[in-house]
């Protein structure tokens, strides 16, 4: 699509992207380079001597069990985020979109948990489950028996991020199914009533497939979401582990170039990222425009 | 505390000084949460408050692999802190940092500051000093692991207060009673690397890693995964199952455990007191740590931990700011400051002439728990390895460790597996500092 | 509604009020938390219903910070939120809307590859090159600056894509009769353009000041200066370590008064975050 009326001058149109392509510039694609740049280097903590080791980091990246862990780690919590958040999410939307008194209080309170930043919700989950002293713990502990303690525990320590996680990002989910149920033609719903089919039915048959493309777009922001943006969720709580149960890869990144201050390691694995973040970036693109297309 | 801190603001201000004379500055990053930050403070503002010349900034930047995380940072970007507080797993990293820090020894030569490194404890100054016997970093608070017991928890589960387990064995002993008199969190740890495998080692005389622990160059490697360290991480994980060991954390998240009441037995840094004394609603007793007396040897001295000072250096710092850091330190160095951080913390007192002013003054009469930490340190005189421990970013190396002992108190691995796990990671990445530092 | 079935009804009001309730909880405590004493934190449990400390904690964290870790005063750092937050909310949408203006309106060599190189940056998170860009910072001399703070934040593919996707939907027509009563695209843009994108800009604001406001890695790295920190980092900073030896009643506080100001341009805008978080993303 081109517009028919456009206007020509030889610098006004240069002079308007230029902050856009100077912050670009500067912030994106030089520290982008730089990180292709390191990653074939080894430096010492304070920078004061480097030398070229060709692909070396990458070679012992991947030989690294450690480093193939973390993306098991982040497959399954992207896989757990995901998967509950867009399921909650989706119940929530569909019983909002069924009542019709108090549907705008509803949106109202089930919304803002989207103001709260990642780390704050982090702090928040990591009190409520504060091994000795969260009040959840003393609910599992003294009414369940349960040995909680996510410091040790891994299994523990990833539902407690997941829970923060998807807590963190269900109204972004829940507002997107909701508009994508208001969407819905009434007429359709109506007529398969008419036809005598009940609300489950219904759901499954027109509901749902009518869904699949917000679904699917959800999928693919939420498993990003999971990849970057609970960093501060993990950084609040585990940090990691214990041992390596939570540490997800771009908080391997932080912690290897950040805190270990292994700054070839790190870029390489930066560099890795990228690919993902790219690739992601294609399949949201590619994928969602042309396959899931009603 | 309100009225010192307003002196201190008054002269920072100028109110107090005669004639107009340019206040240097200077930053110090720290690590000290809690009631040893308040200490720590305490310490800057009385400094502050003693003189016109030289004004301390505190800043608290987190645990200590953050404020160093900070610092470097800090430094690339050529603006560092004048004084970094520096954990003593961090010193091998400081050492090599050739341009970026500034030995105190020459430090105190340049400035002409008077300094004699031989007034510190020798345990204390053999962590920082280089291979010649120049010291590299100021000593701060230094401090040793110490095994303290819940007495009041003792004596409900029918144990004698009085005499607190001496071998692990006893430890168990007393574990099995606790439980069985319905102790929720029978025994915990803070710094388990620190405690489980560092001083493990150092306390049975058995080696860390090759070439003296480190000191004998940067081609050490790690022993960490001998019959002796899985036998006794396997009877750790052992406790862990049974429920009479509660994991806490690889920092000092036991600390609060043990203050709290909730566990009875508990490893820590001689610094924990501080906050035990003051939260702390029970009668406790501060012991040796418990060894294995199968092991020949065995009890031989624990090594400190604990953190020093280390100065830093950026391009556009002035000879007047090096000559305020070196300012400090002899006021640091003195024998009252030192007596008062130690009552105080609990960390060691680091100089010989502290250490006799205390004695003096009765302190260990009414505490003698205090002077314990000293005594451990002492025990005997040091071997190869028990002088402590000097391996390239343990930073690093230690959080593998302690990511390998998480995995075996959990039951993902077997001892053995943990730390022949600990050993391999642990020995790549002083392979990779060796080749960073050549 | 299609039929009447109170039943179903009822159902969906229940489990609507269990949702809201779930996620309302972990607020509460919060809330609870930051009304009590210390003391009656660590006695596990601590109480459900809000203490009379209300006062002395908010007090105390906005002026003088924690006790135990920073003491950075929270007042300050809400105040460097906030400008942070606006500084990359209104930097966004200024300089994404001149963009997307100069790449629909005008026809000049370069523009598509200008475009793509926008567009590229939708795949550079900050997670990912954040240790090069720390670096380009410190080289800048913009640690513990406002600018830091923001710059590197402001460029934006999304924000530049919406304004595209609205722009192409504003009818050819008025740019023409612009054009015939004489205005230069400038005048154009201020006159009519501006004037259109209202509620664009009015959702990306509300989403952007969220974005800003929450920030957490950036400012973390490049804030050594505690009269620098955010409200996020410094709750960061006021917890010590071990769980049981935190000051919870007063991180508690500054939790509350790092979500207030988000949470209320969430409820408040409510209309156009909705419209503006929609649109955005798809």
């Amino acid at each position: 699509m081109e517009k028919r009326v456009v206007y020509r001058s030889a610098w006004l149109p240069y002079a308007l992207v230029a902050p856009q392509l100077a912050i670009t510039l500067v912030f994106f694609f030089w520290p982008a380079s730089q990180a292709i740049w390191f990653s074939f280097q080894l430096q010492d903590a304070f920078g004061q001597s480097s030398s070229f080791v060709g692909l070396q980091n990458f070679v012992a990246l991947f030989k690294d069990p450690n480093y193939r862990d973390s993306f098991t780690v982040t497959a399954v919590f992207s896989v757990l985020v995901a998967g509950i958040g867009i399921a909650l999410s989706l119940l929530l939307a569909v019983m909002a979109d069924r009542v019709v008194r108090g549907s705008f209080a509803y949106r109202t309170l089930l919304i803002w948990p989207y103001a709260v930043a990642a780390a704050v919700a982090g702090v928040l989950y990591a009190f409520l489950f504060a091994p000795s002293i969260g009040i959840v713990t003393y609910v599992l502990k003294g009414w369940f028996g349960m040995d909680w303690n996510w410091v040790l525990k891994g299994d523990q320590a990833m539902a407690l991020v997941v829970i923060a996680a998807v807590w963190n990002h269900i109204s972004y989910n829940f507002l997107f199914f909701l508009a994508g149920l208001q969407s819905i033609p009434r007429s359709l719903i109506e007529a398969a009533a008419i036809d005598g089919a009940g609300p489950t039915r219904r759901f499954w048959s027109i509901v749902f497939p009518l869904l699949s493309p917000t679904a699917f777009f959800l999928l693919v922001v939420n498993v990003v979401y999971a990849f970057f943006g609970t960093f501060g969720i993990i950084d609040a709580t585990t940090q990691g582990g214990p041992a390596t149960s939570t540490q997800i890869l771009v908080y391997k990144v932080y912690h290897d170039g950040v805190k270990a201050a292994d700054l070839g390691g790190s870029s390489a694995q930066s560099v890795v990222l990228m690919a993902v973040v790219i690739a992601l970036t294609v399949v949201q693109f590619r994928y969602i425009e042309r396959k899931v297309n009603y | 505390m309100r009225i010192k801190l307003l002196a201190a603001a008054l002269a920072g201000v100028g109110l107090f000084s005669g004639p107009a004379r340019a206040q240097v500055e200077i930053q110090w990053w720290h690590s000290m949460g809690g009631a040893l930050g308040e200490a720590l403070n305490e310490v800057a503002n009385a400094y502050n408050a003693s003189q016109k010349e030289v004004k301390v900034v505190t800043s608290f930047k987190g645990t200590y692999p953050e404020s160093m995380t900070a610092a470097i940072a800090a430094f690339r970007a050529g603006n560092p802190p004048h004084l970094l507080q520096v954990f003593e797993v961090g010193t091998a990293t400081m050492m090599a940092a050739k341009g970026a820090v500034k030995p105190v020894y020459q430090l105190m030569r340049e400035t002409k500051q008077p300094f004699d490194a031989k007034s510190y404890l020798p345990a204390v100054t053999g962590y920082y000093t280089d291979t010649k016997g120049n010291m590299l970093s100021f000593p701060f608070n230094s401090s040793t692991v110490m095994f303290y017991i819940n007495k009041d928890a003792f004596k409900k589960a029918g144990l004698d207060p009085e005499k607190a387990p001496r071998t692990w064995r006893e430890v168990q002993a007393a574990a099995d009673k606790l439980k069985a008199a319905g102790q929720q969190c029978v025994y915990t740890t803070s710094w388990p690397s620190w405690k489980h495998v560092e001083n493990f080692s150092a306390w049975h005389n058995l080696p860390i890693g090759t070439k003296e622990n480190g000191f004998g160059g940067m081609d050490s490697r790690f022993t960490i995964n001998s019959p002796q360290h899985v036998k006794h991480i396997e009877m750790l994980a052992e406790m862990a199952k049974k429920g009479q060991f509660t994991y806490a954390g690889r920092t000092n998240q036991g600390d609060a455990k043990f203050s709290s009441g909730e566990c009875a037995m508990f490893t820590g840094s001689t610094g924990a007191q501080a906050g035990i004394r003051r939260a702390a609603k029970f009668e406790w007793s501060i012991n040796f740590i418990p060894h294995h007396d199968d092991i020949k040897g065995a009890p031989q001295n624990s090594i400190i931990g604990g953190a020093s000072l280390w100065v830093m250096t950026s391009k556009e710092r002035k000879p007047a700011e090096y000559a305020a850091v070196a300012k400090f330190f002899s006021y640091l160095s003195q024998a009252d400051v030192q007596m008062a951080w130690h009552t105080k913390t609990g960390y060691v007192p680091i100089t010989q002439a502290a250490y006799d002013m205390t004695k003096k003054s009765g302190f260990y009469d009414k505490d003698p728990g205090a002077e314990l930490a000293v005594k451990q340190l002492t025990h005997k005189a040091p071997t190869a390895n028990s002088k402590g421990l000097r391996f390239g970013n343990f930073v690093q190396g230690r959080t593998v460790i302690e990511e390998e002992l998480e995995a075996v108190f959990s039951g993902k691995k077997t001892a053995k597996q943990g730390l022949d796990d600990a050993v391999r990671r642990a020995d790549e990445i002083l392979v990779q500092f060796e080749k960073a530092n050549k | 509604m299609v039929e009447n079935r109170p039943f179903l009804t009822f159902l969906a009001h229940a489990i609507l009020i269990l949702g809201v309730v779930v996620i309302a909880f972990p607020v509460y405590v919060t809330f609870v938390a930051s009304t009590l004493r210390l003391e009656e934190i660590m006695q596990a449990p601590m109480p459900l219903l809000p203490g009379d400390q209300l006062l002395e904690n908010y007090s105390q964290v906005l002026t003088a910070g924690s006790t135990k870790g920073s003491r950075a005063a929270v007042g300050a750092m809400l105040v460097n939120s906030t400008i942070m937050a606006l500084a990359i909310a209104i930097g966004k949408i200024a300089i994404s809307i001149i963009s997307a203006f100069a790449i629909v309106y005008f026809r000049f060599p370069l523009r598509m590859t200008f475009f793509w190189m926008i567009f590229i940056t939708l795949m550079l998170p900050v997670e990912v090159r954040i240790i090069p860009t720390f670096q380009v910072i410190a080289d800048l001399g913009m640690l513990n600056s406002y600018a830091g703070l923001t710059v590197p934040l402001i460029a934006s593919a999304t924000a530049t894509f919406l304004f595209r996707q609205f722009f192409m939907t504003v009818p050819d027509e008025l740019a023409e009769a612009a054009r015939v009563d004489g205005a230069g695209p400038m005048r154009f843009f201020l006159d009519v353009l501006l004037p259109l994108s209202k509620t664009s800009i009015a959702a990306l604001f509300v989403i952007q000041f969220i974005y800003g406001w929450n920030q957490y890695l950036w400012p973390l790295l490049i804030t050594t200066d505690e009269s620098m920190y955010t409200t996020v980092i410094g709750i960061k900073r006021m917890i010590v370590g071990s769980d049981a030896a935190n000051e919870w009643n007063l991180i508690m506080a500054t939790a509350m008064l790092a979500m207030l100001p988000p949470a209320l341009v969430v409820i408040l805008m409510q209309k156009w975050f909705v419209k503006g978080l929609v649109e955005t993303e798809k």
